[in-house]
Order: structure tokens, then sequence, then C-alpha cells
């Protein structure tokens, strides 16, 4: 575990703003792990705010909804922020906005759900984890275990991210409620709510919430990475190739909680999220409501002017976050942060030879040597690389980070674990 | 739309920190000791340590011309190795002696095994040891320093069984003894060891461990009488220091974890007390970190640190 410099200056102190509704959104029909949704509307289609435009073909799924109304004007391939290129929705919109075709449900009627409901309602609008993995939510409400812990992911260990932080801060009484729900559905009796010790507003929110118990921790990097949340909170580890239901651990990130609080309490599908949208070069960073779907074109320009042009645009946190390399691409459930970077934060640094000074072997926050694994990777010693963990690695970045010789090490590690499966 | 977006895996930060920035640190870490010893033993010791700096650099950029790789002589390594071969040295060896030392450091001991990170010894270590294998004569005279009792260094005149009583412990703390440039002065060593201890260069492990199984061994072993040895003078005199905190955390030649460090600071200990109790030199420090050194690969081996969710 490192401290980082945590920059989250720009934009943790700023109320989450809407943005303007996009004149047309990208929906890509894959937002999450496993497989790729199916279209079910075709082009020139009329479509509502909220309707189904894609369903699962698989269990490992979820299914994706028009963000704005309007008509589907292509299905395409378009840059996908994690993918590259994917197939996506187009849809033009009609600026009929209409949130109240959403139906409220009554706290009578929430009551009187059973677990199942909870559960459907769930998957049908297509929640997935939002603190980045995407891993679809109905099935981890599913566990094939018994699970007696849950922990609430509050931790937002990126630096530059305040999303989570704003929502804790603006959405407490909501995300109680989704965590009531889901405690009600697991029959889970112990909660806890992690967070790190530079939210202090998000602390004092939660404390005193019954049933909730506030999980202070240091702001060390990666303190929000499932493993190392689990360790810390609840002093155990998940063992090797297992997953947190095996030890009777559920986790789920504050953003998915709220997510699941708007499908049961309001029927409102996942087409929007939170989004911080930050950086050095932006005159106005911000934390902001966007549909899912908007080209991040828009949101630099919403947080603009430029102070300086960007060289590098980053979706999701500066240390775990893809570089994107258009600005079409679109925001999707799992874009947590959208990161430009000036010219001289994105200059790259020349590679020097590894002085085995093991900074990346004291910081790695599972016990790895990462140097020893880049060694055998350059060399391809694949079976070297797998007796020195590599396919445990959690790919947080740390190792990179501190490396005095600049050495690429995440990105020969992560070529290791792909052999070693092999 | 074209845009020209840098694209690269993750992370997108990086800790404001270099190879160069952490040598150059090292070479400060050394000004200390340096300055003491040009103050104990004059000028004389000025001019060995720039005369072996100035080798060693020299020799680094004729590697790198030779082999048309990346010039590194401005990352300090090879500086650093000019001044711990320096610091090796009596003051008044002849000048040609550090410079066929630093020559035989940087050449033998760094760049044949591919240059900086790839060398198996610590190269002002291999250099030294060439010295007083080839010329012994040179490397075990010892003048006498401005105002000290003795020309031989405390070490070698009790291996010859000579009395010690007139040397005071905070002689041999301030180091107004015979020796070699930079190892005498323990002050002026710990001032730039805290320093680097302070920045996180260098962890306590092989300090620490190295230094107390030295003294364990030696109180228990270094006299007639078992549990009546001195190991505080063990301790204060000879290299021991200079090797502890400079010599044996180098970071190429020595174990990646914390628990293979430790092994290693321990092993030091064990082979700088037994060659010093029984051994045919007076001192073993150099000896001892080059032994583990080559035990360092089969350290590491058996030394990794526990993987997360693994017994």
């Amino acid at each position: 575990m490192v401290r980082l410099a945590e920059n989250k200056h720009y934009s943790e102190n700023k109320v989450t703003q809407k943005l303007p509704l996009p004149l047309k959104v990208y929906i890509p029909l894959i937002q999450h792990l496993g497989k790729i949704c199916n279209a079910e509307v075709k082009v020139g289609d009329k479509v509502g705010l909220g309707q189904k435009i894609a369903g699962m073909q698989a269990h490992v799924s979820a299914p994706i909804h028009a963000s704005i109304s309007g008509e589907v004007v292509a299905i395409q391939d378009w840059p996908h922020p994690v993918l590259g290129r994917a197939k996506a929705i187009v849809i033009q919109g009609d600026r009929l906005d209409n949130e109240a075709a959403f139906v409220l449900r009554s706290q009578q009627d929430v009551d009187s759900l059973t677990p199942e409901d909870i559960k459907k309602i769930v998957l049908e609008a297509g929640i997935v984890g939002m603190g980045g993995a995407s891993f679809p939510t109905h099935i981890k409400l599913n566990p094939v275990k018994p699970v007696d812990s849950l922990i609430i992911n509050g931790a937002e260990c990126e630096p530059y991210l305040t999303a989570d932080s704003r929502l804790m801060v603006e959405k407490t009484s909501q995300i109680a409620a989704g965590i009531a729900l889901i405690a009600k559905c697991l029959g889970i009796k112990n909660v806890y709510l992690g967070i790190e010790n530079n939210k202090p507003e998000a602390i004092k929110a939660f404390s005193g919430i019954a049933g909730i118990r506030v999980k202070v921790l240091p702001s060390d990097y990666p303190q929000g990475g499932e493993k190392q949340l689990i360790k810390n909170i609840l002093g155990k580890e998940i063992p090797r190739g297992k997953l947190p239901f095996d030890i009777g651990v559920l986790v789920q990130n504050v953003a998915t909680v709220y997510a699941i609080y708007e499908a049961v309490y309001k029927n409102k599908p996942l087409i929007e999220r939170i989004v911080t949208v930050t950086g050095s070069c932006l005159e106005n960073p911000q934390n902001l409501l966007v549909r899912i779907g908007t080209p991040i074109k828009d949101l630099i320009e919403f947080c603009g002017p430029l102070k300086e042009a960007p060289a590098k645009i980053i979706i999701g946190g500066p240390m775990m976050g893809i570089a994107q390399y258009t600005d079409e691409v679109p925001i999707i459930k799992s874009s947590s942060g959208l990161l430009l970077m000036g010219k001289n934060e994105a200059k790259m640094q020349d590679e020097d030879p590894c002085i085995r000074c093991a900074a990346c072997v004291r910081g790695c926050p599972v016990g790895l040597m990462p140097c020893q694994i880049n060694l055998a990777s350059e060399k391809m010693l694949w079976s070297l690389a797998k007796e020195y963990g590599a396919s445990d690695c959690i790919e947080c970045g740390i190792c990179n980070y501190v490396c005095p010789s600049n050495r690429r090490l995440l990105q020969t590690i992560k070529r290791a674990k792909l052999e070693v499966v092999k | 739309m074209i845009n020209n977006f840098t694209v690269s895996g993750s992370p997108h930060i990086h800790k404001p920190e270099s190879v160069s920035r952490i040598m150059w640190t090292v070479v400060i870490s050394l000004i200390p000791a340096g300055i003491a010893g040009v103050i104990i033993f004059g000028l004389d010791a000025l001019w060995v340590t720039l005369v072996a700096v100035a080798a060693a650099v020299l020799t680094e950029l004729t590697f790198g011309i030779l082999t048309k790789k990346k010039i590194t002589i401005l990352d300090g390594s090879a500086v650093i190795t000019g001044i711990l071969l320096a610091f090796n040295l009596p003051p008044q060896v002849p000048l040609w002696l550090p410079i066929v030392g630093a020559v035989f450091s940087i050449a033998i001991g760094k760049q044949v095994f591919g240059g900086l990170g790839q060398n198996i010894f610590n190269p002002a270590l291999v250099g030294r040891v060439f010295l007083m294998a080839s010329w012994p004569k040179y490397m075990t005279t010892f003048t006498p320093s401005f105002d000290a009792v003795t020309s031989a260094t405390p070490l070698a005149a009790l291996k010859e069984g000579k009395a010690l009583e007139h040397i005071s412990y905070l002689d041999l703390f301030l180091g107004k003894h015979g020796g070699c440039i930079g190892e005498v002065c323990i002050l002026a060593l710990l001032i730039g060891a805290v320093l680097l201890l302070i920045k996180g260069y260098i962890s306590w492990h092989i300090p620490a461990t190295y230094i107390f199984t030295t003294a364990i061994f030696t109180y228990i072993f270094g006299a007639a009488q078992l549990f009546h040895g001195d190991w505080l003078f063990h301790v204060l005199s000879g290299g021991l220091i200079l090797g502890a905190f400079f010599m044996a955390t180098d970071y190429v030649a020595t174990p990646l974890t914390a628990k293979g460090q430790i092994i290693f600071g321990v092993g030091c200990g064990l082979l700088t007390a037994v060659i010093r109790i029984w051994g045919g030199y007076p001192e073993g420090v150099s000896y001892a970190i080059l032994m583990m050194n080559a035990a360092t690969p089969l350290i590491d081996r058996y030394t990794k640190n526990r993987i997360y969710g693994t017994k």
C-alpha cells in the first residue's frame, strides 16, 4: 500500500451538477463483464427514456436501457472506453425527457417486496458494479454460498476521483435505504461501510445510521481494492483463486448501492451515473450526473474552457484508468471519472535497468515481487512468472508508480498473467 | 475528428523518483565521511578520492561508448563506486592504486556483467579485494593521522596482540586512529546513514542485523573467556559501520524482501566476526559482504513474501 498525492481538491467540494441532455448518445451493447447484449431495437425505432433496448444472451450479462428518449439512428461499431471498439446503439434525442415515466414505489410497496422481487428488479434495471469492474450485480445478489457480511465500498482510493464521495454526502439516506435492500435480500446482519479518512463529510453523514458500521480506513492506495477492503475491515483474506462469497462476504460499491435504490424505489434502470471530470487542464472541474452513452467531449465542453489542450484523456482514475484515443468515446456504466492530463503530465519517461531497489516489493499490496515477474516476463519465462505468482496480481499499478527506473512493470505482469493461464 | 492523445497502459502517474536522484543522494550522504577523512588524514585523502571517482566515471564512459549503450555517467552510480573504493583505501597509497582499483571495479565488477543493475557483487568491494590481493603492502600500510597515536589500525593491532588500552571509544567514534579514508569517523558515517534512512533509500534491516550480529558474536567469542569480548570496540573499529550502511545495502547485490535482508545482515555479521576473531585478516567486512552478495540469488529464492490469500 502506498500514499499517493490525492488531487481530490479539484472537485471534492463541488456539488454534483446535471450535465445538460446530450443530443446524441452512443450506448455500447457491452458495458459489463460477460456476454455482449443483443439489440432489441432497430434503426428508425422510437425509444422512450429508460426503455430496454438490448437484452441478455447469457446469465453473466446485464440488460441495457435508453438513457434519453428519441430515435435509434444507427447500430454500429463505435469507440468503447474499455474495449477500444464495440457495437453501440446510437440514439438521436428528441429533448422530450420525461422522468415522470418512472413509477415511484411507496415505502409500503418496497417493504412488501420479497428478496426474489428485489433481485428481479436489480436484474431488469441492468445494474453492474459501478466501481470499475462492472460485474453484473444480480449475480452477486444470488451467491451460491451463504453470506453473513456486507461491505459497502466507499473508499474511493483512486486519486482525483470524488464521485463516490459526493454521492455519499448528497444521497446519504438513499444509500442507506439501498444498503437495507441488499441486507434484506440476503438476510445479512453485519453491514460495514469502508470510507477513507480523507472524506470526513461522508464519514460524518453515515455515522449514527442504525445498522451500518462505518469503518474509517487510512487513505492508502489501493484501500478500495476488494481484497484489501475485506482484509482491512474483517481481518480475513480471500483464499487464492476464491471469491468473496467463499468466506461469506459480499462487497458492493456505493454507486451500485445507489443504483439499486433508484431501481427499487423509482423503477429507474441504470441510465445515468456520477462522473468526476477533473484535471489541471480544466478551468472548471466538476462532478457531473451524466447519461450513459454521452460522448466525453460533451463533458469536457461543459467543464471548460480548457486551460491547456489535453495530451492524455483517461476514463477512470490515474492508477487503473484507461487512456482514450478519441473524445468521441462514451461514458458507460463503469466510468467513474474523466481525467484530462496536460502535456507535461502525460510525458512518458525512459525506462532504465532494474536496480533491485525493492520499492515494488515493499509496495505490492498482495505480496508479490513485481521486479522478478517483470524480468521473467521480458525473457518470456512464463513458468517462472507463474512461480512468482503473476496470476495473483490485482493490477493496482503501485509497482509501476514507485519504480525509480520507470519500468513498465504492470504491462509485463499483465502479459505474464495472460500467458500463465494458457 | 482526429485526436492525438497519448495512449499508454496504466498507471498514468509516477512517483517523483529516479535512479539518479537516489544515487546522488547516496553521494551526498557520503560527503560527511569524506570531509572527516580529509580532516583526519589531510589532503591525501581528498586526492585519492577524487582520482578514484574520476577513474570510475571515465571507465563507465568508455564502456558506454564502446558498447554503444546509453551513457550513464550522470546517474551517479559510477561516482558512488569511486567514492566507496577510495573510502576503503589507506590515505597515503600511490595515486595509481585508486586508478587501477576503480577501473577494475567498473570494468570487471560492473560492466562485464551488463552494467547498472546486473552486477552480482558490490563493484567497489570487487576493486578493493583485487587491490588487496595484488598489492597487499600498500593496502595494509597505514601512516599516522594528524594526532592519532598508532599507525596500525586498531583491528590490526588487536590481531597482533598489541595492547589497546590507550584508544578510547570516543577516539574510535570520532576516527582518531589509523584506517581507511572513509571508515574511521563513525559520527560522520552515521550522519549520512540517517539521511538515507529518513529518505527511505535504505531500510534498517541489513545495517541493524549486521551490526547487532557482529556485536553479539564478538561479545561471546571475542575474548579468551566466553562472554567477555569487547563488542563495542568491534562495532566502532574497522569498516563495519561504512560497510553495514553503505555497502551491504547496495540494492543490486542484496536480497529483495525484508526477510531476505535480515538473513543477509545476519550472515554478514557472522562472517565478519568469524574473520576478525579466527581468520587470517584483521578485518572481514569486505569479504563478508562479497560472500553474502554471492548468496543473494539463493536467499531471494527462499525468502519470497507471502502472497495474499495463501498460507
